[in-house]
């Protein structure tokens, strides 16, 4: 297992891109920052399933979100927060 | 060229309608297709159908229910939830099982904004609400409001976390023990659990 390039409670920042190809990144995230709630495991990216097996695979991070930061009209408490998988090669620390 | 009698009618499960729409229709050629050509057989796909057939909520009621009454098995649950329902005997592979506690100051629901993303093999098919476009848009931009039709009040002093589930991980749900139900057995408990519960979009479980 590759080390994780991430840690928990590290401020990262999701990349705002849009491959012509099935990628997992709903647009509501792109380009948003938040924190790494946890580090998870290594699976197949998602681009690379057009042709091929998803190798080599990647690690997934779960990224927290603050849903005021999310939806400028959010209605709730400004504890709430959003919760998403990323893949590594589309995050960036943002410290 | 293949010289094998193409009855389509005689390959696919009976019980299926005859597809109308042309998506439907490339489905099932290209699953023709890939039976054909080796990459799975018929009674491969049949075994599928027939596991997920018999994955329930109740699954899901018994790991709860474990959970209630082992504090030990709790904490290996909510630390890797798929080695704790292995135990259990169940399995989610490849996907990593992931399970959010409710507690009196938070409440989680899960979502999958991108298709219907649901732990299938362990907790049988998905509500057709969880799967429309309604509550997988709602959910992530106005989740009090989405709870409350579903009969969930959230007070303001209960934060709310939304999981989308985007990727290789699957979620669940592990709801409050109700106030009342202390001492009693894992049977009796994990009666109490709704699926509806361990997706979130019901907070309170009612001792009988």
């Amino acid at each position: 297992m590759s080390e994780s390039v991430f840690h928990p409670g590290q401020r990262v920042r999701i990349a705002d891109r849009t491959p012509p190809v099935h990628h997992r990144v709903p647009s509501y995230v792109k380009g948003r920052v938040g924190t790494v709630e946890r580090v998870c495991g290594l699976h197949g990216e998602p681009e690379k399933f057009i042709r091929g097996d998803g190798k080599p695979f990647r690690r997934i991070y779960r990224v927290r979100i603050p849903q005021v930061e999310l939806w400028t009209d959010y209605a709730g408490n400004d504890k709430d927060k959003l919760e998403i998988e990323i893949f590594e090669h589309w995050l960036e620390s943002a410290e | 060229m293949s010289e094998q009698d193409h009855d389509h009618g005689r390959t696919f499960q009976p019980d299926h309608a005859e597809p109308t729409s042309d998506a439907a229709r490339v489905g099932l050629a290209l699953r023709e297709l890939l039976i054909e050509a080796g990459h799975y057989t018929a009674e491969e796909e049949q075994q599928v159908i027939a596991d997920m057939q018999g994955a329930s909520p109740e699954n899901g009621a018994k790991i709860v229910a474990r959970a209630w009454t082992d504090p030990a098995y709790k904490a290996r649950l909510l630390a890797n939830g798929a080695g704790a329902i292995r135990e259990l005997g169940f399995e989610l592979e490849p996907y990593e099982f992931t399970v959010m506690e409710n507690t009196g100051d938070t409440h989680n629901v899960i979502v999958c904004t991108l298709c219907s993303c649901y732990p299938r093999a362990l907790l049988g098919m998905s509500p057709a609400w969880y799967k429309s476009k309604n509550y997988r848009a709602r959910v992530v931009r106005e989740p009090r409001a989405v709870l409350a039709e579903f009969g969930v009040a959230l007070p303001d002093t209960v934060d709310v976390r939304v999981h989308d589930s985007t990727a290789e991980l699957r979620y669940m749900v592990l709801p409050e023990q109700p106030e009342g139900t202390e001492g009693w057995s894992e049977e009796q408990l994990a009666v109490l659990v709704t699926r509806d519960s361990l997706i979130g979009t019901q907070r309170d479980l009612r001792p009988g």
